[in-house]
């Protein structure tokens, strides 16, 4: 075997997936590092925060067919959990956040006061999403509601959890949410190494996460979990319980969007409503239909792309970026209705399928090639 | 030729990977050209979003002021030169885009925001960057970040001024309606403590999600309690539904006024005059306000932007900010932020509401309170000011009353 097959093997083989995974991690461990300026840097942390929020979407939506709409609600349970803890640490033993102090309040609601410990606040960022996403998912998938009526649903908890932390101003921070920390872990802010360990602590999170993803879709489980998207009732008469493994999958989403929002918040500074209700929840579901929901890479690939070009299009057209990008979403969704991560099979099949055109010379129109009309 | 699937979509992909590069060399262009006769300085308000449509109006004079400065040479010679992004009325998108401003292209200042959020949201931003944010809007006080200037008013400038006319109309029993965010909310606090010292009641308080349009229960129950004035800190489209209703269920400026401290000119035409005529407002400056300077600039403005827009206070104070920065660089010298710091206390000029001086202790202005009465033809007539510029004091330490809110 020449050196040429065997490296063609590597791209086209078994090992594609390993190469990929490696390249990328190379790319965003050693490239990105040495070619961004900390800025950039802190910014494509934030990207993949919100890729990992994706990642989620991409395992309760692409693979078990439940469209959330409403991970903002996870993705804030842990941004909180996190901006809470970095919040008392800061107002130290018998102070007050300083939001407290502007809403009137005198005493440290009783709520916050376990954060204070490190180790409490971090368990939270996961134990909170999971019990919110397993009560709901047990009383939400034993009724059998599924579809767009699920989608609502979860889109209802996004609008009633903002609102709620609106209205408590001076236990929430209200609209203004958590900012202004100053003090992480020992860490400054302002500090470019601060920004630096925080997007490797992201990147390594990311990839951890994504292989936790893949595993689960590639065991049995998994197969369960594809099986329920596509015929939920079968399943059920095999003698499976879908609610269970849906449940067990949408708890799962929701750690790794609470992980997702407990990372945004060091990265980005803040943590507010305004990242959690209807709207950046909805987002979150376009960048994943973008990327490709059917693939764990293709959300997790929809979640950077689409914050990159957020960021890239409003800094060069600060008016008229908003119309840009969504163009480019109705495009990909029209060209490329799985995605970006789509595309790649999509092409395949074009190709196959020229291929198999210009080989059976004058062939008689086939049935599935009609949709081949000239435009 | 016919066009098949995949030679459209090889059309298609080559059509939007040239828009993102298109995109991403405009990108590089800012970001290098650093000249040796121009200063940058970072515009920033939300041109997208629910905030557009009140913050287009502060980047429109802001960028005024820098045109009018470099038509007459600009500051230490060079040339002003804008740099536009968009807070989108998001939040961490306004502490991005401040980073950027600040990091990737060296702005010399900011002028910024317009939420209390989204200044609290770039605060740190600027702190740690050691930047300078200019934030043009009336705000809820309790605030002094030694990298922001504060060109609106802060409570003693508006709120109190707005309670005392209120008191001196005979004003006893009030309520207090507004939007459930921090500036209602830290504002009605200061009023309740108010109203303690100086024997108003306060009947009730009632607050509504920002974007709320049902207020007819909230309507009678304001009727209900037969107050003497309303104290209104609603924002945005709220007010709209608010005085519709308010209308709808017999109130008028007759038998009961709403004094606000959100609606200005802008506003009274989306709200519809007939809701609100006669129904008074608390600001420092109005598009009726006296004076020289005050009238070139509604000229300009006018014909700049269109014969048919009004001016308001939030539009003048980022108007101003862009003075009051431009004369701190010429005294200073340079744009260093330590230097023009130091150097804009003190500044004093002549702007359209008047004669503004900056306050280095707190770098807030000194501001001429103004109460106003909606007029039928949409503008605002003033009944009565301060009668000269009121010191700025955000943490309100010069009002007893007030020692327990910070």
């Amino acid at each position: 075997m020449s050196a040429l097959t065997r490296g063609k093997a590597l791209l086209t083989g078994k090992y594609r997936g390993y190469v990929v995974f490696v390249s990328v991690a190379l790319l965003l461990l050693a490239v990105a590092p040495a070619a961004l300026d900390p800025f950039r840097l802190s910014l494509l942390a934030k990207y993949l925060c919100l890729a990992i929020a994706a990642l989620g979407i991409g395992l309760a939506w692409g693979q078990g067919g439940m469209m959330t709409l409403g991970q903002g609600v996870f993705f804030g349970l842990g941004g909180y959990a996190m901006g809470m803890h970095l919040k008392l640490t800061e107002a130290g033993d018998n102070g007050l956040p300083d939001f407290m102090t502007w809403s009137g309040v005198e005493e440290l609601p009783a709520i916050w006061e376990p954060f204070r410990n490190p180790v409490f606040a971090l368990a939270m960022v996961v134990v909170l999403p999971v019990v919110v996403a397993t009560a709901l998912g047990v009383l939400v998938f034993r009724q059998r509601v599924r579809g767009a009526y699920f989608a609502i649903l979860s889109q209802a908890l996004a609008a009633a959890f903002v609102i709620w932390l609106v209205g408590n101003q001076g236990l929430t921070g209200g609209t203004n949410g958590l900012t202004n920390f100053y003090d992480i872990f020992g860490m400054y802010p302002e500090e470019d190494s601060t920004k630096t360990t925080f997007y490797f602590i992201v990147v390594i999170a990311v990839g951890v996460l994504y292989l936790v993803a893949r595993h689960i879709v590639r065991s049995r489980f998994g197969r369960l979990l594809v099986a329920i998207r596509d015929g939920e009732d079968r399943v059920r008469f095999l003698g499976y319980n879908p609610a269970t493994v849906k449940t067990i999958v949408f708890a799962t989403s929701a750690a790794m969007a609470g992980i997702a929002g407990a990372l945004y918040v060091p990265v980005v500074g803040i943590i507010s409503p305004a990242l959690l209700g209807v709207v950046p929840s909805i987002e979150l579901l376009v960048a994943v239909a973008i990327g490709g929901r059917f693939s764990l890479a293709g959300a997790l690939l929809g979640g950077v792309l689409m914050n990159w070009a957020r960021t890239t299009f409003s800094e060069s057209m600060p008016d008229g970026w908003i119309y840009i990008q969504g163009g480019l979403f109705i495009l990909v969704i029209l060209v490329a209705p799985k995605g970006i991560a789509g595309l790649a099979g999509q092409i395949g099949d074009l190709v196959a399928r020229r291929r198999a055109l210009r080989t059976a010379p004058a062939p008689a129109p086939e049935p599935g090639v009609k949709e081949e009309v000239p435009v | 030729m016919r066009i098949t699937p995949l030679r459209k979509m090889a059309v298609l992909m080559a059509a939007s990977a040239l828009a993102l590069t298109a995109c991403g060399g405009t990108e590089e262009e800012s970001g290098s050209s650093a000249n040796a006769n121009e200063i940058k300085v970072g515009i920033l308000h939300s041109l997208s979003g629910t905030m557009a449509i009140s913050e287009v109006t502060v980047h429109n004079s802001e960028l005024m002021a820098i045109e009018e400065i470099n038509a007459k040479g600009g500051v230490l010679g060079k040339k002003i030169v804008p740099v536009i992004e968009d807070g989108a009325s998001d939040w961490p998108t306004f502490a991005e885009k401040a980073r950027k401003l600040i990091r990737s292209d060296k702005v010399a200042t900011v002028f910024g925001g317009w939420t209390s959020a989204s200044r609290k949201a770039m605060l740190p931003v600027f702190e740690q960057e050691k930047g300078l944010l200019w934030y043009p809007v009336q705000y809820e006080g309790l605030e002094s970040s030694p990298n922001i200037f504060y060109t609106g008013a802060t409570t003693n400038q508006q709120i109190i001024p707005g309670l005392d006319y209120l008191k001196s109309e005979g004003k006893k029993k009030i309520f207090l309606v507004g939007s459930d965010y921090v500036f209602p909310r830290t504002a009605n606090k200061i009023i309740k403590a108010y109203a303690e010292a100086n024997g108003l009641e306060v009947l009730g308080e009632e607050y509504t999600p920002l974007g709320h349009t049902e207020y007819g229960t909230l309507v009678s129950k304001v009727m209900a309690a037969k107050p003497d004035a309303v104290f209104n800190t609603l924002n945005g489209d709220s007010n709209v539904a608010f005085f519709k209703q308010f209308k709808a269920a017999g109130g008028s400026a007759k038998t009961l006024p709403v004094l606000s401290v959100s609606i200005a000119e802008e506003e009274v035409g989306g709200i519809g005059v007939d809701n609100i005529v006669g129904q008074p407002v608390a600001w420092n400056y109005y598009q009726t306000t006296e004076g020289d300077v005050n009238t070139k600039f509604v000229e300009a403005f006018k014909a700049k932007y269109g014969a048919d827009k009004v001016t308001s206070d939030p539009m003048e104070a980022g108007y101003n900010a862009v003075y009051l920065w431009a004369a701190a660089v010429e005294k200073a010298g340079s744009t260093d932020v330590e230097a023009v710091k130091k150097a804009a206390d003190g500044i004093a000029l002549d702007l359209p509401e008047g004669k503004v001086t900056i306050d280095g202790a707190t770098q807030h202005v000194y501001k001429t309170a103004r109460i106003g009465v909606i007029q039928p033809d949409g503008l605002i007539k003033e009944v009565w000011n301060s009668g000269e510029p009121i010191k700025p004091d955000p943490y309100l330490k010069d009002y007893p009353w007030a020692a327990g809110l910070s």
